[in-house]
């Protein structure tokens, strides 16, 4: 009995660890720019289509364009930045959420109007693979998505942590009139902080399309999902945003598997309420000031 | 006489850090009080402390025979302390009239009775003229004179003013002092003050503390304080002596 | 009321008699489907003007209102499906319903200094988790949804709430009618400079002596009892409820559209911008299935355009500009 709650955690790991990289986006624009990110997952989707697309022209393995699709969200993200919401930053919160609710609304609807209502599967030929390590069924589709995530997650995380870049952006989210001051160009590195986090939304998009098909309304509970993650794991920390993704996949699948699929979301939700209520720094993120 | 507000060995800490230390004074009915010190000498603190926002970690606080130390900002504003901020917090939006009418609601319940008030406070504060224009709108005197305003529409028995002549220029801080010593002797009202401008603090005041690293280094009307040489060197330098 | 009635130029007052005449004389001239996008239209003014208090006002982003319209409907729904309690009984338990769970989310937020960002995250919470919630309540027809029997019979049971598109258009205008009523009486009533003290300084307007948390909360319950008669309305309107449709965040965001587009914290915010929103949507649709291009989503994208657009180049709303550039009012509204 025990071997299937240990099959639902570890897909919930794996499955979390995805989650995780698409948070872990978010976190670094929200916690960076401050910015509300209301079209988060809305990104993701677009960066699913693409892998789909991509697949289906070209065969091109998903996680494979990742890489290209990464890229190509890095500079979206900073064009955007740059163009439209730098001058959003410094208005009221409200303001934020409204323009990229639109923004967000416009994403799903383009895609709807493009590809239709319906959900569309990417049919890997590997699909239904998986490896047998004693009771364990381990799907190849969710190492794989997963080990992406990680690798990704790491290569972000030495980024932040061994490069004068990645200092000077960490030194804007900290105090942001002290990093003016001394003459770092806040703009510019906010602009390369929303394409690092668009980046991040990108790969993870293109690895979920191996375990969910592509469809428009995924938009809004992805954006949900990243920012019960980013609140649950912490505000402000890199691995809470990991660290969240995977809590939140072991739950849901935990959830879905003992009370309904139909209410796995549920408990969620619920955590992000006690979250909010109880500890809003999170389980690792810095008291906001 | 029991004093308006008793101060009594009051102390805050921040993290290590002895912002306010072991303070103690009193205030009679009718004083100007007026509290000086080198910045980050706790002035701003005791002030928040006294009217709500902190709490202090030792001592207490009595106005009006009520102890009000660890109450929360509105409670000490309904038992009639009226506060100004350092830094001027209009509510920008809202017409000069308007954030003044806010003030006078709290001891009104009528609309209209509490704008015509609120007028009548104006008026005092020479805002009158300015009443309809929109508060993000008004120089940096003009916000002084709100704060003031907006404060004392509250009918506050005790109004704390926390640097209102930092920025203005001399005509415009005698004009204050007019301002506040008609507020003193017409409608009664208590005032404790801190100050850096000198000449505002030798205008009004009766008593004077000065504060310096937390702790209260002397108390005395303003004429001796200024000649006291531990307040002398720790502060206001030789020349203020003259 | 007086003294908005006065605040108005002789245009201003002219330009709303004209309004309030077109929109009464509205089923005598035009079809009924343009009756259906007027009742529309006016449904979304009430519920805007609803939410407007809480944030136009008191400033407190609650993106979750759909909350409110659902319970109101299933409450009062269910009630008389399974009761025979008849709507207008049923109103108070929906009210009272729904305010509850304004008051907890209230309670939660406030008490706990839960503000902006994640106080609307705290409220989009509340509304996704009734929404799975209420796919799991029998009582309610589940995620199948919850009928309401229409009869052709039971027309002319104005008790019931059962009519024809005269009959709800007219009850949309008088709760319209009512929301904006209410929204100038608060708004000139200490209660209201009380919020609007809250919403531009709260520790300004706490060093005056304003019981924040006590003004925060009237605006939810306000706020949340005053959507959920719009859920009532909905559910009788529409005949039929379901918890992925009512509760959808979708819904939410549509109903902050015209306060947002016509002016937050205004009185007539509301009103222009549902005028604006709610026709042109149709517009849209109707020259899109015109051109015969089969688009569903087309009234999205466009609305998710001119959201952007909005709050990039008039942030403060349409009617704020209009105010100006018309004269219609003599001082600020």
């Amino acid at each position: 009995m025990w071997s299937i709650y240990l099959n639902v955690v570890l897909q919930g790991v794996l499955t979390g660890l995805v989650y995780g990289l698409m948070a872990l986006g978010l976190s670094v624009i929200f916690g960076v720019v401050r910015v509300v990110n209301f079209a988060h997952g809305e990104f993701a989707v677009i960066a699913m289509y693409a892998a789909f697309i991509l697949f289906k022209a070209f065969g091109l393995d998903p996680l494979i364009a990742a890489a290209p699709i990464a890229l190509a969200f890095f500079a979206v993200g900073f064009v955007l930045q740059m163009a439209l919401i730098n001058s959003f930053v410094s208005r009221p919160e409200h303001e934020q959420f409204i323009l990229l609710v639109g923004l967000a609304i416009v994403i799903t609807n383009a895609l709807l109007m493009i590809f239709g209502p319906d959900a569309q599967p990417t049919n890997l030929p590997y699909a239904f693979d998986s490896y047998l390590v004693g009771p364990l069924i381990i799907d190849k589709v969710r190492v794989y998505a997963a080990t992406a995530a990680v690798v990704v997650s790491a290569a972000l995380f030495a980024f932040f942590r061994h490069t004068r870049t990645g200092a000077a952006i960490r030194a804007c989210a900290d105090n942001l009139v002290g990093a003016a001051v001394v003459g770092l160009n806040v703009k510019r590195l906010y602009a390369l902080t929303f394409g690092l986090g668009l980046a991040c939304v990108g790969a993870a998009g293109a690895s979920m399309v191996t375990i969910a098909d592509a469809t428009p309304s995924l938009g809004p509970a992805y954006t949900l999902l990243a920012f019960t993650i980013v609140i649950i794991g912490g505000l402000g920390s890199m691995s809470g945003a990991l660290v969240g993704g995977v809590l939140i996949g072991v739950s849901e699948a935990l959830a879905g598997f003992i009370i309904a699929p139909s209410m796995k979301s549920m408990f969620s939700f619920a955590l992000l309420i006690a979250v909010l209520v109880l500890r809003p720094q999170g389980l690792m993120g810095k008291k906001r000031t | 006489m029991t004093p308006l507000l008793s101060v009594v060995d009051i102390s805050k800490r921040f993290r290590g850090l002895v912002a306010v230390d072991k303070v103690s004074f009193t205030l009679a009915e009718g004083e100007i009080f007026a509290v000086i010190g080198p910045n980050g000498a706790g002035k701003t603190t005791l002030f928040n402390m006294i009217a709500g926002m902190l709490a202090p970690d030792e001592g207490t606080i009595t106005f009006r025979g009520r102890q009000i130390d660890g109450m929360p900002a509105d409670a000490v504003c309904r038992l009639g302390i009226g506060r100004t901020f350092q830094i001027v917090r209009p509510f920008p939006a809202l017409s000069v009239e308007d954030n003044v009418t806010v003030g006078a609601l709290l001891h009104r319940s009528d609309v209209g009775a509490a704008r015509s008030y609120a007028r009548d406070v104006l008026a005092r504060l020479d805002l009158f003229d300015k009443r309809d224009v929109a508060a993000s709108a008004l120089t940096l005197p003009d916000r002084k004179r709100l704060e003031v305003a907006r404060a004392l529409a509250t009918d506050p028995k005790l109004l704390l003013l926390d640097e209102v002549m930092a920025g203005l220029v001399p005509t415009e801080t005698d004009r204050m002092v007019e301002i506040l010593r008609g507020l003193n002797r017409d409608m009664g009202v208590t005032i404790l003050l801190i100050e850096h401008v000198m000449r505002a603090v030798m205008a009004l005041a009766g008593q004077v503390l000065v504060l310096h690293h937390g702790a209260a280094i002397a108390q005395a009307p303003p004429q001796n304080v200024v000649r006291d040489p531990k307040v002398i060197e720790s502060y206001l330098g030789a020349e203020a002596a003259f | 009321m007086r003294a908005l009635w006065g605040a108005m130029t002789p245009r201003g007052k002219v330009l709303l008699a004209v309004l309030v005449v077109a929109l009464l004389a509205a089923p005598l001239a035009v079809n009924r489907y343009l009756l259906s996008v007027l009742t529309l239209t006016l449904y979304f003014v009430y519920v805007g003007q609803a939410w407007n208090l809480m944030m136009g006002y008191a400033g407190q982003l609650s993106l979750g209102h759909a909350l409110y319209v659902g319970l109101g409907g299933y409450v009062a729904a269910a009630l008389w499906v399974h009761f025979g309690i008849g709507p207008w009984l049923g109103v108070f338990p929906a009210v009272a319903v729904a305010a509850a769970f304004g008051a907890a989310i209230g309670w939660l937020g406030f008490r706990f200094g839960i503000e902006g960002v994640y106080f609307a995250l705290l409220t989009i919470a509340f509304a996704e988790f009734t929404r799975i919630g209420f796919d799991h309540i029998a009582f309610t027809g589940g995620a199948g949804g919850l009928f309401l029997p229409y009869e052709e019979k039971r027309l002319g049971e104005w008790w019931n709430l059962r009519g024809g598109q005269d009959f709800f258009y007219y009850l949309a205008f008088a709760l319209a009618s009512g929301g904006v009523v209410i929204a100038a009486l608060l708004s000139r009533a200490r209660l209201g400079f009380q919020w609007l003290a809250i919403r531009e300084d709260e520790i300004a307007a706490r060093a005056l002596g304003i019981d924040v948390f006590r003004a925060k909360m009237k605006a939810v319950l306000i706020s949340s009892g005053m959507t959920a008669i719009g859920g009532v309305f909905y559910a009788f309107y529409n005949n039929s409820l379901f918890p992925a449709q009512v509760f959808d965040i979708g819904r939410s965001i549509e109903l902050i559209l015209a306060p947002i587009v016509g002016g937050l914290g205004t009185i007539f915010g509301p009103v222009i911008g549902a005028l604006i929103l709610t026709p042109l949507g149709e517009i849209l649709i109707a020259a899109t299935e015109r051109l015969g291009i089969d688009a569903p989503g087309v009234k999205a994208v466009f609305y998710g355009l001119l959201l952007m657009i909005i709050i990039s180049l008039v942030p403060n709303g349409v009617w704020p500009w209009i105010v100006r550039r018309f004269a219609l009012v003599k001082h600020k509204p």
